[in-house]
């Protein structure tokens, strides 16, 4: 493989506690290596420029059937967006929901080289890998969702944490998954019947378990396990005025439990979207910022990470497992709807929507999203996401940056309200003139969530050792600039290598790269009720045969397996 | 000696059963016997073991004849004529596995073709509904286990998807389904008195053609509002009861097939079958499932959408894609002769499209790719047999539900002949050495 030679950039490194230090970057197999072990390298000069490790989406959905539902029922979508083939590149279309390959191409392209599917559903982890299998360049891991599956219902509601952590490693293994995803907890199911849990309270139509024993059951299962990432959820009530009590319960069950991983994770509970599960008020009318309850909380409890869920103010398609959540959306907006209810496991909706700046509500949630970042003490632990495509398009990371590095670029997003004066009123951001420098832009978009992946030994950071995973930007912090230069530079990344490989040159995709699907092989002691009961479910109420539930290998045709062994 | 090779899945319709049991001989290039299929299904299988399969590929002579020509010449025929070609059809892709899907969209690509799937004759009005509108749907099992009112809509199970109603929809005994189809209500709507009717608790024998009217009509009766005395040939009294028992139930479910995706009114009666749906939801829980015919269209459809963000009528000609049904569907475009070759694989257009359509093909350089002799093969040039897939060699294809499903290898195939998905491979390499990239 080829050696590089990345020199004189101003490098931004939290794993080293680099702070924009010109620093020479070497690239040796794959890796990244001390620079004296180069021999001929070819050497890149990035002099005024600035040098990251490869960036790392905890939360996105890019992959499987809500997905492609998506794509597929919505061609406007396609309108003015396609780019036809270009050399090695492939067709891309789509805004919003893009194919697999402009997913693949725009992720690199921000120097972004690793992507986690937010929720797969089991018995569709077949698509989903079809669909990773197909984007290139990036590295992918998905969560198999479990908060609303009926074997951990039925186990949690007896607290069975050794049954239901057997249950999560046999079902990690069969999917070939990465994490503990959980959705709207029993809200889900109650879909089913079209109904939902409103809070942690709320007890599960029939299954006589509550949201709150969902969830703490899971977190304890997982630690369990001592799996690479944490539970990872989506919690109930999302969306509504008046749900910030709903976030505050559901993180204070994570209280006193502590994680228990080889992988160097701090965590025992990662929040998703917070941005929207952060709302006060009790109608559209009065809704207003509880961003500043739930920050001192995040803040003052280190066994919790969250990822924001920035509001874009794009026109999207809103895509989730919590489908109770979906249907009350298109009763809101009244556009076109999808449902997809899966077996004994879950469900999905999507339904487009447009966040409009003229809206007052828009604006309040894009204000909320941008506050939970600015009051993060540690940046280790709050992380940038727009949960693509539900908040915005992660193609506005780069813009999201921007908004976050700079009070005047706010002010601006501010004055194109219609509503400005009641935006301001209802939130706090206005009066925040925190500006975030690049060292805390790498701890959200890189390093954090690497460490909160269980990921840091691969990604995340500079240091010898670590995957060859680096981004160029044409960007000199010293040097005056526009807030808008922000978001150009690290929107087109110069130059990006993954693994090594050079897969963007001069603004341009070089290469296809090598992708690889990441996912966690758990082994557990022997467990014959859980086999059984596998067994018996599979027999009596799956439409599709045991026999034919796992993924075969060869959908990964590049895995990476995390081995994690729970059997002591 | 035999050995029974068991959780086979049936390649023959979306309702992809993988219960299947089917006997091989001990060398596994027998197939002797097929368990659990329905008679389609187990056909399906029996029918690869014929001793008068072709098993290599031929060229139409001038005099009509056929010529057997090498695997290297009927692949020299095919890149060719997808190079020189300046808008090839390729059309079919559902009765093979995504992994030849995805092949052959890089091929489209390549060449700039247009990519069609049966859907274009099919439930291709239901997915431009889904378009307009959405669509609330579930996976099969959702109907197994709780689904207490089955609305057969234009659809003949017992005779299309004959295992539909003992696995999925009608009889099974599923979580909280206990009772079977004791605990539920069936509701067929037919203007034919089927077999399918003939076990329903309401037959509503709608007047050909009147289906939107009738749909219509039941979202008046949802909401209590006064109907005319007789809409679509049915009494009102009938549909008011109708619309009760679909309020009344706990969770309900609407199939749907070609009876109201091709009949007058097209994809304007799914739009507002989808609406019935929607409405019923603001009073118990509901869905709506298409009958997907072959056993992987769903499947190309999804193929094509994670690729290209469409699911049929794909035209690739300019470098990028465009869909506009109506003029990038495949008869339109044939009859309108706007295409140039023709590529067909895993569909019979030659017994599925009007005449006027199957004559352009005739005219025209095409290439077949199918294990079987169809009225297909009797218009085209060139005929490629290959492999059955699901029988002879495995690959993924996706259930109506869009759950997919890994079909396995039970055989071998005659000795020396290709899969789907080999001959696309080499197809797509000529193609790239004629390009030069």
């Amino acid at each position: 493989m080829a050696e590089y030679l990345i020199k004189n950039g101003f490098v931004f490194d939290p794993v080293q506690g680099i702070k924009g230090d010109a620093v020479d970057v070497a690239i040796k197999d794959g890796k990244i290596v001390e620079t004296t072990a180069l021999s001929s390298p070819k050497v890149i000069d990035a002099t005024g420029k600035t040098v990251m490790a490869g960036g790392v989406d905890i939360h996105a959905h890019v992959a499987g059937p809500k997905v492609n539902i998506g794509r597929n029922f919505r061609p406007e979508d396609k309108l003015f967006t396609y780019k036809p083939k270009n050399g090695i590149e492939r067709m891309q279309g789509g805004f919003s929901v893009p194919t697999t390959i402009r997913t693949g191409y725009n992720y690199a392209r921000m120097g972004y080289t690793t992507v986690m599917e937010a929720a797969m559903p089991p018995l569709y982890a077949r698509h989903t890998h079809e669909e990773m299998r197909d984007t290139p360049i990036l590295d992918q891991g998905a969560y198999p969702v479990f908060g609303n599956n009926w074997f951990v219902l039925e186990y949690l509601k007896n607290h069975e944490i050794e049954n239901t952590a057997a249950y999560i490693a046999w079902l990690l293994r069969v999917t070939k998954g990465y994490a503990v995803k959980v959705v709207n907890p029993g809200g889900t199911e109650a879909w089913g019947w079209g109904l939902n849990c409103e809070n942690v309270h709320d007890p599960v139509p029939y299954f006589d378990i509550t949201p709150a024993q969902i969830i703490k059951g899971l977190i304890e299962a997982n630690e369990y396990l001592g799996l690479p990432h944490s539970m990872h959820m989506h919690a109930n009530n999302l969306g509504n005025p008046g749900n910030y009590t709903t976030t505050l319960d559901s993180f204070k069950l994570s209280e006193g439990i502590k994680p228990k991983s080889k992988f160097g994770r701090d965590q025992v509970l990662h929040h998703t979207h917070v941005q929207f599960h952060s709302y006060g008020g009790d109608s559209w009318g009065n809704m207003e910022s509880k961003a500043k309850e739930i920050m001192d909380y995040v803040n003052s409890h280190d066994n919790i990470t969250i990822d924001i869920g920035q509001v874009t103010l794009d026109e999207t398609t809103t895509m989730t497992a919590d489908g109770p959540f979906e249907h009350h959306l298109t009763e809101l907006n009244h556009l076109k709807w999808a449902n997809a209810d899966v077996e004994l496991e879950t469900a999905a909706g999507v339904v487009p929507y447009l966040y409009s700046p003229n809206i007052k509500v828009c604006a309040i949630q894009w204000c909320i999203g941008l506050e939970l970042a600015l009051l993060a003490k540690d940046p280790m632990r709050v992380f940038i996401t727009t949960d693509h495509p539900n908040a915005g398009l992660f193609i506005r990371y780069p813009r999201i940056m921007k908004w976050l590095m700079s009070t005047e670029a706010r002010e601006q997003q501010f004055d194109a309200f219609k509503h400005k004066d009641k935006v301001i009123d209802a939130t706090n951001l206005a009066g925040i003139d925190r500006e975030l420098g690049l060292y805390e832009i790498a701890q959200m978009t890189r390093t954090g969530t690497a460490k909160s992946l269980g990921l840091s030994h691969l990604y995340g950071g500079l240091a010898p050792g670590l995957e060859a995973d680096v981004a160029v930007y044409d960007f000199n912090p010293n040097k005056p600039y526009v807030p808008d230069d922000i978001e150009k530079a690290f929107l087109n990344a110069e130059h990006v290598f993954k693994a090594g490989v050079q897969v963007v040159k001069d603004h341009e995709i070089a290469s296809n790269g090598n992708k690889r699907t990441l996912w966690v092989n758990a082994k557990v002691n022997e467990n014959p009720q859980v086999m059984r009961d596998v067994k018996e479910k599979f027999l009596r109420y799956y439409t599709v045969n045991l026999n034919n539930y796992e993924v075969a290998g060869h959908y990964l045709p590049n895995p990476y397996v995390i081995e994690v062994d729970a059997t002591e | 000696m035999t050995r029974t090779v068991t959780d086979v899945i049936c390649p023959f319709c979306g309702t992809l059963c993988d219960d299947l049991e089917v006997v091989v001989s001990d060398d596994g290039k027998d197939l002797l016997e097929v368990y659990n299929a329905c008679a389609i299904g187990a056909e399906k299988f029996l029918h690869s073991q014929a001793k008068d399969r072709i098993t290599r590929p031929r060229m139409r002579q001038e005099d009509g004849s056929w010529k057997e020509i090498s695997y290297d010449e009927a692949i020299e025929y095919t890149a060719r004529m997808l190079t020189e070609a300046k808008k090839p059809l390729m059309y079919g892709w559902s009765s093979t596995n995504c992994e030849a899907q995805a092949v052959g969209s890089e091929i489209g690509e390549a060449v700039g073709a247009v990519m069609d799937n049966t859907a274009t004759v099919c439930h291709g009005t239901s997915l431009i509904a889904v378009q307009d509108i959405g669509i609330p749907s579930c996976t099969l099992g959702e109907i197994k286990n709780r689904a207490d009112r089955i609305l057969f809509w234009g659809c003949n199970p017992a005779h299309a998807h004959p295992r539909h109603m003992s696995r999925y929809s009608i009889f099974p005994r599923g979580f909280f389904t206990g009772k079977g189809h004791a605990g539920r209500k069936m509701i067929v709507v037919d203007p034919r008195p089927t077999d399918t009717a003939s076990l329903a608790d309401i037959h509503l024998q709608i007047e050909q053609g009147h289906d939107y009217e009738l749909l219509d009509a039941l979202r008046v009766a949802f909401k209590g509002e006064q109907l005319p005395d007789v809409v679509a040939g049915i009494p009102k009294e009938k549909i008011y009861e109708v619309a009760d028992m679909l309020k009344s139930g706990r969770f309900a479910i609407i199939f749907f097939g070609m009876g109201v995706t091709q009949s007058l009114g097209k994809n304007h009666n799914i739009d507002e079958a989808i609406a019935v749906t929607r409405d019923l939801n603001e009073y118990t829980k509901a869905a709506i499932m298409p009958m997907r015919g072959h056993y992987n269209v769903t499947g190309s459809g999804q193929v094509w959408g994670w690729l290209f963000g469409f699911p049929y009528a794909v035209d690739l000609s300019r470098g990028f894609a465009r869909y506009n049904p109506g003029e990038t569907t495949s008869n339109d475009l044939l009859r309108r002769d706007e295409v140039d070759a023709v590529f067909v694989l895993g569909s019979d257009p030659g017994a599925h499209f009007p005449f006027s359509s199957v004559k352009k093909i005739y005219n025209r350089p095409s290439v077949v790719i199918d294990p079987h002799e169809t009225p297909t093969t009797e218009v085209c040039k060139v005929h490629v047999p290959v492999a059955f897939v699901g029988v002879e060699v495995g690959g993924c294809a996706y259930r109506m539900d869009n759950v997919p499903i890994e079909t396995r290898k039970v055989v071998e195939p005659p000795e020396g002949m290709m899969t789907d998905e080999e001959f696309l491979k080499r197809v797509l390499g000529r193609v790239k050495e004629i390009q030069g990239v």
